[in-house]
């Protein structure tokens, strides 16, 4: 290997504690995707516009290729992987495949990162809200036509929680847990859900 | 079970998929996506995600002129650097015996090109690789690249198609002195000129269809590695067509015996043409990973893909377009100059040839057309195939031209199409530019989109609004399509060097589930979901119970991708027809079994049964139990339950429909904003009406950025201006409208299910429609042309020189200004 200067670094991610040198510069998601090997979160540019490698970084979606591992030491973050226990889906992964939100899926994992975020910051977004909202992430397949359907479908759900469509078959999540329940990370404490005010 | 949900006020169908429980018939149901699940929850698994370990990285050092002789290259410091494994210069590629890429579609009196993996002396376009590190990581090798000392000793370039022309102009390559690859003609050229000869009106326009970047979101990558001991070469790679791959590069590129050669194409993200294509670095990569005998990645940094992925469009054209006194369209003269950039890519030729020529009668009876094209090199990208290839070009230009038709004789352009549709009962309807259109019914998508957009009532408000210093305009699109890629016998005599059949494999094991293994492949079109639910259909089982393998030469038989929209018919046709074998030998198994004669068995809701008896049956998995077992099967019948086919359709398909773009121009800034967009398709049988309308949201939004915001520019030195996200207008998502979409079917006969293709219409049909909309919120001011894009500043540009002209000449209200 090259020889370079490291500094350690310890994050909590999806729940998991780690702890590695890495070079300063390494970008997070770097870290991510190559250290830790989780690979759902993407890379689609180099200048900070598509993005597809958004994660939540102590509850706020960030552009994991514009911060570096160094600078995440000692945070939390989230992935696509960890949005839901495996196996399980966020409402909003769910209202993507509802909706046909997606297409080729490659700026899924950040459009849904972001989409999480934006419905943590404004529960009760509307169509231009939502469009602006997503304005820092890039899809060239669908026209964000059915992924703003999809935001869409989660706004009026979390204001319909006494008609709740059945989020999963089987499987009507109960109103109580809305919108906190849509909103939290899957271990409930591990994020930090930042009051829009003081932004 | 689910609930209804109502939609929220302005979304008048709200819940895409439907339950699975309540369909009755697959094909044509709203099923959600098989895929969906692994990508949704960040577990698809594109090139970049595959981990070999031990793994080295490669870093290409690019030429930063767009024409230059290489005097030197010094990697001394580059190969010195910590991590680095190795490096490479096109002559160590070039003395290895790997051949530049072909061209895979030859024209009569083509000039070639021949394309090296990395440039051995001359580089002709920026972006062009000189050199490629390897080095133990990523940022390794990148930092070594930047070690590279390049001595270059830069020529003069030339970007512009109609500039490389000019006398004197730099020479791109010196098998082309005057730059010209190809010339190419199609149609009545005398029949032509006497069309125009007898016309009462002929309309003429300079037309630029401005080159495009296609800005997939997953950039290219590829990833090599190579074991010795079996002499086995793998290649994961971002491919539309990992057989063509295979094919050209093992074969002709590399010399690589085919059958110990496997490519490789997981998820891809994206291609929309781009991703066909044999592209350098791919070769280099390959190359690296059989002589190292180590496994080698690359993954394209976005600067790099604007710089290396194959572009599209770029044309230059003069059209005249002839009318006679009742407003019939007499004669279309086209004469297009395409940039075909430094070299030639795969099907570089095809797209401004068969892809445009042949297209240039649109929706209409146009008894005479001819069309010259000269095929150009310059100190560009290669241009090739990109969402609609050719097609684009050649709707926006009739389209264009018939607006402009109509605007000169003053009448309303919807009825001017409708005077000139090629009537039903007219097909198949051979052009007189060598296609013969398979269906068609054309009035009817007129009328349902004419009614959506409430048209009548549009051109009053429109008037009102005039008054009031407010500029709307309203346009359309009556497009037509070829898709369906197809017979290998005709393509074969126009020049390709490929067939263009699709083959399938359906394999039925014991316990009756399926998976079928289709030589087409996806970048996001939902084959996984939507070719299940042909199986599914056919065979009267879930769509869970059916796999669909694609991308893997080591898995799948020989078959040629996914492009030209031919997937559905092409591809899909090849499944139904395994599926009819698979048929055929399940009603023998049952017959025997059920003690019948094979003519009498019938399957309904996946069940064999006796015609008559419906209790007298054997369910799917029963015969295919039976099939495998062995112990008791008709006589003359093999064990096992397997059918391949491979179906290459006798003509294209012509998907149509007519799309209408609503406008709004701001007058003070120049700024277009896309109020409605409206689009009745007509694709044949529809398999997933979601999907179908998914594919054409997808599509309408790059040809509404092609006709607002996208363009590649070039300066006079040939640089490339528009090299990343933060100066190439892609669209996000607040400039894009919902768009409203509605659908006529009419079956394409070329296949058995009645498809025609859906993946290219959206981007084929909006390009004009919106451009025609802007120029008629403009006509007040006296503008009939403006080229895309259709930029704020164009536009505002061409709004103030119109002022001011009206200003001198005492004009109108809107030339004045409000």
């Amino acid at each position: 290997m090259s020889t370079t200067v490291k500094t350690r670094v310890s994050l909590t991610v999806n729940g998991t504690a780690h702890e590695h040198d890495v070079e300063p510069r390494m970008l997070l998601v770097h870290y991510l995707r190559d250290t830790l090997g989780l690979t759902g979160t993407h890379v689609g540019c180099d200048t900070s516009q598509c993005g597809a490698c958004t994660v939540h970084l102590d509850g706020r979606a960030v552009k994991s290729c514009t911060v570096l591992a160094a600078s995440a030491d000692g945070s939390t973050v989230t992935t696509i992987e960890g949005l839901r226990p495996h196996g399980q889906l966020h409402p909003l992964q769910e209202a993507f495949w509802q909706e046909h939100g997606l297409q080729c899926g490659f700026c899924t994992p950040g459009m849904i990162m972001t989409g999480v975020g934006l419905l943590r910051d404004n529960p009760t977004a509307t169509e231009e809200e939502i469009r602006d909202g997503l304005g820092g992430n890039l899809c060239r397949c669908t026209g964000y036509h059915n992924i703003v359907r999809a935001v869409q479908a989660v706004v009026w759900q979390m204001a319909h929680t006494t008609e709740m469509p059945a989020l999963v078959p089987g499987d009507v999540i109960p109103p109580e847990s809305l919108p906190g329940g849509i909103l939290s990370s899957p271990s409930g404490a591990e994020i930090n859900v930042p009051n829009p005010k003081n932004r | 079970m689910s609930t209804t949900v109502t939609p929220p006020a302005g979304i008048e169908r709200f819940t895409a998929a439907e339950d699975t429980a309540n369909i009755d018939r697959l094909f044509g149901a709203r099923v959600r996506r098989k895929e969906d699940p692994r990508f949704l929850t960040g577990r698809g698994q594109y090139t970049d995600d595959v981990r070999v370990t031990g793994t080295l990285h490669a870093a290409f050092v690019r030429s930063p002129h767009p024409h230059a002789r290489i005097r030197n290259i010094d990697l001394t410091a580059a190969g010195a650097h910590p991590g680095v494994v190795a490096v490479y210069v096109g002559k160590d590629l070039a003395d290895a015996g790997v051949n530049g890429i072909p061209v895979g579609w030859l024209l009569p009196g083509l000039k070639p090109s021949n394309h090296h993996a990395i440039a051995v002396d001359e580089v002709r376009y920026v972006g062009e690789a000189v050199a490629v590190i390897i080095a133990d990581s990523a940022y390794a090798a990148r930092d070594a690249a930047e070690l590279a000392v390049v001595d270059y000793d830069p020529l003069p370039a030339v970007a512009d198609a109609e500039q490389a022309l000019a006398q004197g102009a730099p020479v791109v390559r010196d098998s082309a002195a005057d730059n010209v690859s190809f010339r190419w003609e199609i149609g009545d050229s005398a029949a032509t000129a006497a069309a125009f000869a007898n016309a009462t009106t002929v309309v003429r326009q300079r037309l630029v269809n401005q080159r495009l970047i296609p800005v997939a979101i997953e950039p290219r990558a590829c990833l090599a590695t190579y074991v010795r001991a079996t002499d086995e070469l793998t290649l994961w790679v971002t491919s539309q067509s990992p057989h063509v791959h295979r094919l050209i590069m093992g074969a002709f590129v590399l010399g690589v015996p085919e059958h110990k050669f496997r490519v490789i194409s997981p998820d891809v993200g994206g291609g929309f043409g781009s991703k066909v294509f044999i592209y350098t670095e791919e070769v280099a990569v390959a190359w690296i990973a059989r002589t190292l005998e180590r496994p080698v990645r690359w993954t394209a940094e976005r600067r790099e893909s604007f710089m290396t992925d194959s572009h599209g469009r770029d044309h230059i054209t003069d059209a005249e377009m002839a009318f006679d006194a009742s407003g019939r369209i007499v004669g279309l003269r086209v004469k297009t100059l395409a940039n075909l950039g430094a070299h030639l890519t795969l099907f570089a030729p095809a797209i401004p040839t068969y892809l445009y020529g042949t297209l240039l009668s649109g929706q209409y009876r146009i008894p005479a057309i001819h069309a010259q094209v000269t095929g150009v090199f310059t100190h560009t990208t290669p241009v090739d195939a990109y969402r609609g290839a050719g097609r684009p070009e050649a709707c926006y230009l009739i389209e264009r031209m018939v607006d402009l038709g109509a605007r000169q004789l003053g009448l309303d352009p919807a009825e001017l199409r409708r005077q000139n549709f090629i009537p039903p009962n007219a097909f198949p309807y051979l052009t007189p530019v060598a296609l013969q259109y398979d269906s068609g019914n054309y009035e009817p998508a007129l009328d349902r989109a004419l009614a959506m957009a409430d048209y009548k009532s549009f051109r009053a408000q429109q008037e009102r609004l005039r008054q009031q210093g407010r500029y709307v305009g309203i346009g359309l699109s009556s497009y037509i399509e070829a898709c369906g890629l197809a017979p290998s016998q005709v393509v074969g005599q126009l020049g390709s060097q490929a067939g263009l059949y699709e083959s399938a494999i359906v394999r039925v094991y014991p316990t009756g589930k399926v998976t079928v293994f289709t030589g087409s492949h996806q970048q996001g079109q939902g084959h996984e979901t939507t070719f299940a639910q042909i199986v599914g259909d056919r065979l009267g089982i879930g769509i869970d119970d059916v796999d669909i393998v694609h991308g893997d030469t080591g898995r799948v038989q020989f078959g040629m991708g996914t492009y030209g929209s031919r997937s559905g018919s092409v591809g899909g046709t090849a499944i139904a027809l395994s599926l009819d074998k698979i048929v055929e030998k399940s009603k023998k198994i049952a017959a025997h079994m059920l003690e019948a004669a094979p003519e009498d068995i019938e399957l309904t809701d996946g069940r064999f049964h006796v015609r008559g008896s419906p209790d007298r049956s054997k369910g799917f998995a029963d015969i295919s139990l039976a099939a495998y077992l062995a112990h008791s099967l008709p006589a003359g019948i093999e064990p096992g339950l397997e059918a391949t086919s491979f179906f290459d359709p006798p003509n294209f398909t012509y998907p149509f429909g007519t799309h209408i773009a609503m406008v709004e121009v701001d007058a003070d800034t120049g700024q277009v904003t896309l109020e409605r967009y409206i689009a009745v398709d007509d694709v044949g049988n529809v398999i997933n009406p979601m999907i179908v309308d998914g594919q054409l949201h997808g599509g309408i939004a790059q040809g509404v950025a092609q006709a607002l915001w996208e363009g590649a520019e070039y300066d006079d030195n040939a640089q490339l201006l528009t090299g990343s996200l933060m100066n190439y207008g892609l669209p996000k998502a607040h400039q894009l409208p919902f768009f409203e979409l509605d659908r006529t079917v009419t079956p394409s006969p070329v296949n058995p299910l009645g498809i025609k293709g859906v993946g290219e219409a959206g981007a084929i049909a909006s390009p004009a429609a919106v451009a025609n909309a802007v120029m008629d919120a403009l006509s007040p001011f006296g503008i009939a042309h403006l080229d895309m894009p259709l930029t704020a500043p164009k536009v505002w540009q061409a709004i103030q020189k119109s002022r001011e002209a009206g200003a001198k000449a005492g004009g109108s209200s809107a030339t004045t200004g409000r």
